[in-house]
C-alpha cells in the first residue's frame, strides 16, 4: 500500500549494489533515465521475498475460505447457471438440523471477507511490482510460461473483485456478472493454487533465511532491506525506511478492519445494522414491523394492490387442487418462527414470520411422494420473477412457512403481501414473494 | 542418464519439468471456464476489456499514481517543520487514513458515486442518499482518530526522552 521509492536521479547514487561484473560505472552513469525498467529505482527497503511470502501465507486462508464459502452460495442458489454441474453439486441444502442462519454466515463471510481482503491483495501486487518490469521481459521458456499465467491471475482476481463489488452494489448489469464471477472463481482458483505451488521454495526459503515472524520484530529505526535476490524482489539500492514492515501489516489489517465495520452490519443485523455506514443494506428506514430492507419491491416487480386484493386466491396443486383466500389462510392453524432470510448480495435480517406450514399445505393436497414443491409467484417472469424450487427435505422442514404476518402484523406489500414463501437457509432470492402457486409435482 | 536429462531440460527450459507439468495442468483446467466465461458471461470485446483494463488501470495508473503521490508528500513534507527529529514519524499516520479512504472509495465506489442509483432504487425503494456523506464522515474520523494516536505518540515519546 504504502511506498517508500523516492526519486533519485543523481547518476552518482543510483548505481546497483551488485553491479554486474565487466561494467564501468561511466557507462551506467550516460542513461540516468528514471524508468521503471531499471532495477535501481525500486528503492523500497521493505519490499523482497520474505514480505511477499508472507503477505501470500495471509492471502491462502482467505482466499480458501472466501471460495469455499461462495461455492456454497452458488451451489444452493443457482443450479440452472449454464453447465454448472461439470463445476458442482446441482444443489445444495444446509441440513434442516441447522440453524436457520447458518447461510447468513457463510454468505455474510464470503462478501464481508472478499472486501475485506482488498487492502491485503493490493499489498500483494504492490511488493511484486518490480517483477512486472523486469528485464529481460522473459528469461526463458519456464520464464514466458509463468509470465503469461501470472497476467491471468491478477487479471482474474481483480475482476472477480469487481464483479464481486458490482453485484453486492445493484451495478446495473452491463454484461453477465454472476458468470463471470462464478466461473472467473474457478480460473483465479486455479491459478492461486498453481502459483502457491511454484512459489512454495521462495517462500520456504525466504522463511529459512529471515525467520517466519522476525521480521515484525524491527521498527521503523531497526528496519533492514532484505539482500537483493534472485527474483529482483528486494532493492538494490534502498532509500532510508520511513515504515516498518509490521506497519505496512497494520495498515493493511487497520485498513481491512475498517472495511468489516462500514459492511459487517448488514449481515449480522439487528442493531449492527446501523452501524454498516457504507454497505448497500446497512440503513435503517424506521422502527415498525415491516421496516427491514427489502431486495425488490413490488413497484419494480408490478405488483399492484388490485393483484393483490379481495380477489387474490392461492391455488394449491397436488393429487388434488385447492384453491385457499387470505382469510382461509389465517383460519388454519397457525405457526410462528424466528427465520432469518440471506440475500445472495450478503445481507441478511432475521424477523418474526407467522404462517401456515409448507407441509401441512403438502398434507392438504395430498402431494405426491417426493414431489418437488414450484412456488409461483404473480411477478411476471420478465419482471424478474424467480420460479423456486424445492425438495421434500426443505418443504417438510417444520420450520418452511408460507408467511401470512410478520412482527405480528400483515407482512407489507413490498415483503410479498398477500403470502410469501419462507425457508430457512435458501438464498432470500427463493423465498418467493406474492405468491399464487403452490404446485407440489413429481418431476 | 535420468540427471542428464534433466538438465538438458533445465537448461532448454529454463525450470524443472514438474514447473512446466503445473502449468499445463493449470492451463487445461481453467480452459472449460474461460469458455464458459466468454461464451455466456457477455460481450467477448466487453469482458476482454474488463480484464486487460483492470490490470492497465493497477499496473500503469494506480500504482504509478499513489507511488508518484507519496513521493511528492515525503518530498514537501521535508521541508516544512512537521516532524521532529525524535518523535515517531509523521507520515505513516497520514498514509493510513489515506489508504484507507481511498479504498473505501474503491469499493463501494457504485453506491458513493450515484451509479447504481435506478437499480438500488427497484431493489430496496430508496435512493443512494448517504453514502458520499458517510464516505466523508469516515474519512475525517479516520484522519482524526490517526491524529490523536500519533499525538498520543509524540506525547510518550517526550516523556520518555524527558526522564
Amino acid at each position: 500500500m504504502s511506498v517508500t521509492e523516492s526519486p533519485n536521479l543523481d547518476p552518482t547514487v543510483i548505481e546497483p549494489a551488485d553491479r554486474p561484473s565487466g561494467e564501468q560505472p561511466s557507462q551506467r552513469a550516460k542513461r540516468p533515465s528514471a524508468t521503471p525498467f531499471r532495477p535501481e529505482l525500486w528503492r523500497s527497503p521493505v519490499r523482497g521475498p520474505w514480505l511477499t511470502s508472507f503477505l501470500g501465507t495471509l492471502l491462502v486462508p482467505a482466499i480458501t475460505v472466501i471460495a469455499l464459502t461462495g461455492f456454497i452460495d452458488h451451489w444452493a442458489w443457482y443450479p440452472e447457471l449454464q453447465g454448472s454441474g461439470t463445476f458442482g453439486p446441482a444443489l445444495f441444502h444446509f441440513p434442516a438440523s441447522w440453524p436457520s442462519w447458518s447461510y447468513a454466515v457463510t454468505q455474510g463471510t464470503h462478501v464481508t471477507l472478499g472486501l475485506m481482503v482488498l487492502p491485503l491483495i493490493l499489498a500483494k501486487l504492490w511488493s511484486v511490482m518490480p517483477k512486472l518490469f523486469q528485464r529481460p521481459v522473459v528469461r526463458n521458456a519456464a520464464g514466458a510460461v509463468e509470465r503469461i499465467s501470472l497476467a491471468a491471475l491478477v487479471a482474474s482476481v481483480l475482476v472477480e473483485f469487481a464483479t464481486g463489488v458490482l453485484l453486492a452494489e445493484d451495478y446495473p448489469s452491463t454484461f453477465n456478472f454472476d458468470t463471470v464471477h462464478y466461473y472467473g472463481a474457478w480460473v483465479f482458483g486455479t491459478l492461486f493454487v498453481l502459483h502457491a505451488f511454484i512459489k512454495l521454495p521462495v517462500m520456504r526459503r525466504a522463511y529459512r533465511e529471515r525467520g517466519v515472524l522476525k521480521p515484525l520484530m524491527q521498527g521503523v529505526a531497526q528496519t533492514e532491506p532484505e539482500p537483493p535476490d534472485d527474483g529482483g524482489l528486494a532493492p538494490i539500492s534502498p532509500t532510508t525506511p520511513t515504515i516498518s514492515r509490521r506497519g505496512l501489516l497494520a495498515m493493511v489489517g487497520g485498513a481491512s478492519l475498517t472495511i468489516f465495520a462500514v459492511q459487517a452490519g448488514e449481515s449480522i443485523g439487528g442493531p449492527f445494522r446501523k452501524l454498516a455506514l457504507l454497505a448497500p443494506r446497512g440503513r435503517v428506514f424506521g422502527t415498525g414491523p415491516n421496516d427491514f430492507p427489502v431486495t425488490h419491491t413490488a413497484a419494480s416487480a408490478e405488483i399492484t394492490s388490485a393483484m393483490t386484493g379481495a380477489d387474490w386466491r392461492l391455488t394449491v396443486v397436488g393429487a388434488r387442487t385447492i384453491s385457499f383466500s387470505r382469510q382461509q389462510l389465517l383460519a388454519m392453524s397457525q405457526s410462528t418462527r424466528t427465520l432469518t432470510i440471506t440475500c445472495t448480495d450478503g445481507w441478511s435480517t432475521t424477523q418474526r414470520w407467522t404462517g401456515v406450514r409448507l407441509a401441512e399445505l403438502a398434507r392438504l393436497v395430498n402431494a405426491p411422494e417426493g414431489a418437488t414443491l414450484r412456488a409461483i409467484s404473480l411477478e411476471a417472469p420478465e419482471a424478474g420473477g424467480v420460479q423456486a424450487s424445492f425438495p421434500p427435505s426443505l418443504y417438510t422442514d417444520h420450520r418452511s412457512l408460507l408467511a401470512l404476518r410478520v412482527n405480528g402484523v400483515d407482512i407489507s406489500l413490498d415483503h410479498g403481501y398477500p403470502a410469501r414463501v419462507i425457508v430457512p437457509n435458501v438464498p432470500g432470492t427463493l423465498n418467493t414473494k406474492w405468491v399464487s402457486e403452490l404446485r407440489f409435482e413429481v418431476t | 542418464m535420468r540427471s542428464r536429462l534433466r538438465l538438458g531440460f533445465r537448461r532448454h527450459y529454463g525450470a524443472s519439468p514438474l514447473h512446466l507439468a503445473a502449468h499445463l495442468v493449470g492451463f487445461a483446467i481453467i480452459a472449460l471456464p474461460l469458455d464458459r466465461i466468454f461464451s455466456g458471461g457477455g460481450g467477448v470485446t466487453e469482458l476482454l476489456l474488463w480484464y486487460l483494463g483492470l490490470v492497465i488501470v493497477h499496473d500503469l495508473a494506480f500504482v504509478p499514481a499513489y507511488t508518484g503521490l507519496d513521493r511528492l508528500f515525503r518530498a514537501t513534507s521535508a521541508r516544512l517543520p512537521l516532524t521532529t527529529r525524535t518523535g515517531p514519524p509523521a507520515i505513516n499516520h497520514v498514509r493510513a487514513p489515506v489508504v484507507t479512504s481511498v479504498l473505501l472509495f474503491i469499493i463501494y465506489f457504485p453506491l458513493i458515486s450515484g451509479q447504481s442509483d435506478g437499480t438500488y432504487f427497484a431493489m430496496s425503494g430508496h435512493h443512494l442518499t448517504h453514502y458520499l456523506r458517510n464516505w466523508l464522515l469516515i474519512t475525517a474520523v479516520l484522519f482524526l482518530g490517526s491524529g490523536l494516536i500519533y499525538a498520543a505518540r509524540v506525547l510518550r515519546a517526550r516523556a520518555r526522552s524527558a526522564r
